[in-house]
């Protein structure tokens, strides 16, 4: 069937089976490579992206159940020339080491600080809990949101 | 005058252009065998060659694990990076830049110490003179062999080296495409494996008419004697294939293996390959015998991504991309498999989620090279499923050590025997210990090898830390090798130095509280080497140690430091915890002297990183099996720290920058598990002596307590 979907503010139509997953919809049609496979059991977070602002696991949701919604991934935020806030704020950081697990961290830590620009820390734990991370950067991930919520609340509106 | 003594990589590759190579872009390539894991290795090597050529970092570009160009470093493990690569390439750049400046000494008609270097730039007395590395480059020998005279630069004088420059590879990390698992070119096809369970299985019946009903679209099955893959152009229709083949596949001559196996206690009693290292058998019968057990079971690497690789055969050559640790053993493994000469292989490097030592990156390269061996002109790319990466991977192996010491009349160990049952740490394809996954499934496996571990020289495998660094006057380790492990297990960063270094400082709080000492004042007591003391002081310090209380409140303070391998990094730690039902790990403090730092904040990120990793290891992970095999095949049945559950940290460097570069990724993992076990120890008043500490564990302690 065809799928029409917003995804990272452009319309795009895909033809494909209304069961595949988001997360093959996304890599393997439209080659939007940052949204990435870990389990496809909802258990690790890799494959995190928004749709209509929610974080949802692209891994299981199928495509055929989103069509007509906004889809937001990782390449929707910012370039490596044009960084999103958050992305500048996690490479300042340093925060990340093999960095598989960080593009779906950033889409729930951009889920977080849209609804809520001034998070505690104990609200960043809680909103990427359902995250892994296998490197052990949490800490400077922690510190990496904090630094994207400074860095947004100080960008001129 | 004698010849220096080279690095054993510029012994194996001694031509300068293995190396280095000016490009016309006016850029210096410069050529690594050592990989990118998260580690940022190739960020490190660029600052040392920029430093050494005097030319700015965003004109070093760094090529990393390529067969075609790049040197055969072997694989990118045991923190030796920075000490083999890295003292490699400096000499190497010292060299080539004495030799430039000599053609364009000889060019200018001036003496080469008219001349200095900016920005890659020959200048004479402080003016510019047309001529750079690229002018001359034409003119250098690049296939002469390294000598390693040239003088290098002052530790004093570097500009990049010691600057926490940021990593290059992780811009594209958090903004798309970074990894194998990413490229997907036009000619693609994907595969899944269906998994031999184990060595020696028959794949009696594959039902592939079902196979091919469950996979809902174009698939091609590619069967070997008991190797099977499934390969669609559409990634869902072989991943569905493979699923489904678990359930129509009939196997025979499945070894079966029992729940008590999962256990390190299991070790005991099993054939083993015994050997004694160090002091002779003491001929004095013990006065007062102390022992210590402690013991680890299976851990896996759980990597965040399943393994992957590409492959492609064209015009009979064999082109391969993996996030393995080392490509040129790749290439001469893969072609040993493949029965295709050396020449008709390559091997190039591409990023990976971590692996944090011999995962299953390897033999998907091999599954890969299978597939596209048979389907040739094709791009296979080729992912395990995630239950075949926890299910398939080697693990890191169980460990029991069990220290015998005997005591002086002060209370100080005066004969010390550390005894330890392990399987092997390495099953390394290519290093005799072990090969390829498929290989096994293939009509002529090889033969079994007979397990072996790395050598004292290479830091151990089991024995890794066994030695301990406080002043024991006769120390030896009975080492037992076990010769069947239940499942395959392989290297898991730091080896045996976790459970070996538990050990020791779970002993020495131990004999502390014996004599009524402070635990800290006890090992300064029996510590000679001031390197290991100013970091064991400097942490107690940062940790406010002196403040520590009484045992058996519920909360802890631990500490324990240990020198890497007993020749890396020196690291140590405090560790605060409040033990209820479980143990919460609040504070850790980390002081570490690695010597030359390359890149302060790299470092700290591995530390911190080893810690993060050490308390998952020590906390909550367990390699789970049943009759079939591994059993905990998602990240439920095999959970990890979470965000939820990570400590405060602190993680600082003392080193002296005059002291050569030691090797740090993994010096923190051992003084943090046995920091979190001494001051479980200190909050409980009882100690648990088995990893991981779980609720029943910590229960089952309390109770025997009261």
């Amino acid at each position: 069937m065809a799928i029409t979907f917003a995804v990272n503010g452009v319309a795009r139509q895909v033809n494909a089976p209304d069961t595949v997953s988001l997360l093959e919809v996304l890599r393997n049609h439209l080659g939007l490579m940052g949204t990435r496979y870990g389990c496809g059991l909802e258990q690790c977070g890799c494959c995190m992206v928004l749709v209509d602002d929610q974080p949802i696991y692209a891994c299981t949701r199928e495509a055929g159940t989103l069509d007509g919604r906004r889809i937001t991934t990782i390449e929707g935020l910012g370039t490596p020339a044009k960084p999103h806030p958050l992305q500048q704020a996690f490479l300042e950081e340093q925060a990340g080491q093999c960095g598989y697990c960080l593009s779906g961290i950033l889409i729930s830590a951009k889920a977080l600080l849209d609804r809520n620009p001034n998070p505690t820390r104990a609200e960043i734990v809680e909103a990427l809990d359902k995250h892994l991370c296998r490197c052990g950067a949490h800490q400077r991930i922690l510190r990496a949101v904090e630094r994207a919520a400074g860095l947004l609340r100080g960008r001129p509106a | 005058m004698t010849a220096p003594v080279l690095p054993p990589s510029l012994v194996e590759n001694p031509r300068l252009d293995r190396w280095i190579r000016f490009q016309p872009d006016r850029t210096v390539r410069i050529a690594t065998g050592k990989v990118e894991i998260g580690q940022g290795v190739v960020t490190a090597i660029g600052q040392i060659a920029a430093d050494e050529l005097d030319v700015p970092l965003d004109r070093v570009a760094v090529l990393s694990g390529d067969t075609t160009s790049g040197p055969d470093e072997l694989y990118t493990s045991s923190s030796l990076s920075i000490e083999v690569s890295g003292s490699s390439i400096r000499l190497v750049c010292a060299e080539v830049r004495a030799k430039a400046l000599e053609r364009a000494a000889l060019r200018l008609n001036c003496s080469r110490d008219d001349l200095t270097v900016v920005d890659g730039q020959f200048l004479q007395d402080g003016a510019p003179t047309g001529q750079d590395y690229w002018t001359v480059a034409a003119e250098i020998d690049f296939s002469q062999s390294v000598t390693g005279t040239a003088p290098v630069k002052l530790a004093t004088t570097y500009k990049a080296v010691g600057q926490s420059v940021p990593r290059r590879d992780l811009p594209a990390k958090v903004s798309g495409a970074a990894f194998v698992h990413d490229v997907m070119p036009r000619n693609l096809l994907h595969a899944r494996t269906l998994r031999q369970p184990g060595r020696g299985a028959v794949l009696l019946a594959l039902d592939e008419a079902a196979i091919r009903r469950a996979a809902k679209g174009e698939l091609q099955i590619v069967r070997e004697a008991n190797f099977v893959a499934f390969v669609s152009p559409v990634e869902s229709v072989a991943q569905a294939a493979a699923v489904a083949a678990t359930l129509h596949a009939k196997w025979e001559s499945v070894r079966r293996i029992t729940l008590e196996q999962q256990e390190a206690a299991w070790l005991q009693g099993q054939p083993s390959d015994d050997r004694r290292i160090g002091a002779p058998p003491s001929e004095k019968p013990p006065g007062r015998l102390v022992q210590m057990t402690i013991s680890r079971p299976y851990v896996a690497h759980a990597s965040m991504a399943p393994s992957c690789a590409l492959a492609e055969f064209r015009d009979g050559h064999l082109t391969v991309h993996s996030h393995g640790q080392g490509m040129h053993l790749l290439r001469k493994n893969l072609a040993v498999a493949l029965a295709l000469p050396i020449e008709a292989v390559t091997a190039q490097h591409l990023h990976g989620a971590g692996c944090y030592g011999h995962n299953g990156a390897d033999d998907a390269a091999l599954d890969a090279s299978l597939i596209a061996l048979r389907l040739p002109g094709h791009c296979i790319r080729l992912q395990w499923r995630r239950e075949e990466e926890f299910g398939y991977e080697p693990v890191g192996p169980a460990m029991l050590v069990t220290l015998h010491v005997d005591l002086d009349d002060k209370g100080r160990p005066a004969d010390w025997t550390t005894e330890i049952w392990s399987p092997t740490h390495v099953q390394r394809p290519g290093s005799n210990s072990g090969f390829l996954l498929a290989t096994e499934a293939l009509a002529n496996p090889p033969p079994e090898v007979v397990p072996s571990d790395p050598t004292e020289a290479r830091g151990g495998g089991g024995t890794r830390n066994a030695v301990p660094i406080y002043d024991v006057p006769a120390h030896r380790i009975l080492h037992h090798l076990i010769l069947r492990a239940p499942v395959r297990t392989s290297a898991l960063r730091g080896l045996g130095a976790l459970p070996n270094v538990c050990a020791i400082e779970a002993l020495l709080d131990e004999l502390a509280a014996r004599v009524g000492e402070d635990p800290l004042a006890y090992r300064l007591s029996i510590l000679s080497d001031p390197r290991a003391r100013r970091v064991l002081q400097g942490v107690a310090e940062r940790a406010g140690w002196n403040t520590r209380g009484p045992a058996g409140t519920g909360k802890g303070l631990g500490v324990a430091c240990a020198r890497y391998k007993n020749r890396s990094a020196y690291a140590a730690v405090v560790a605060s915890v409040t033990v209820e039902e479980a143990v919460h790990v609040e504070r850790v403090w980390c002081l570490a002297d690695a010597g030359l730092v390359i890149n302060p904040d790299g470092v700290r990120n591995q530390l911190e990183g080893g810690i993060v990793q050490a308390i998952s290891w020590t906390l909550k992970e367990q390699v789970r099996f049943d009759e079939q095999g591994i059993a905990s095949l998602d990240w439920d049945s095999y959970p990890i720290l979470r965000f939820s559950e990570i400590p405060q940290i602190m993680a600082e460097l003392v080193g002296d920058d005059g002291n050569p570069a030691l090797g740090v990724g993994e010096c923190s993992v051992g003084p943090t598990a046995a920091a979190v076990g001494n001051a479980v120890a200190h909050a409980l008043g009882v100690r648990l002596h088995d990893m991981p500490f779980t609720r029943e564990r910590i229960m089952t302690a309390l109770l025997k307590k009261a």
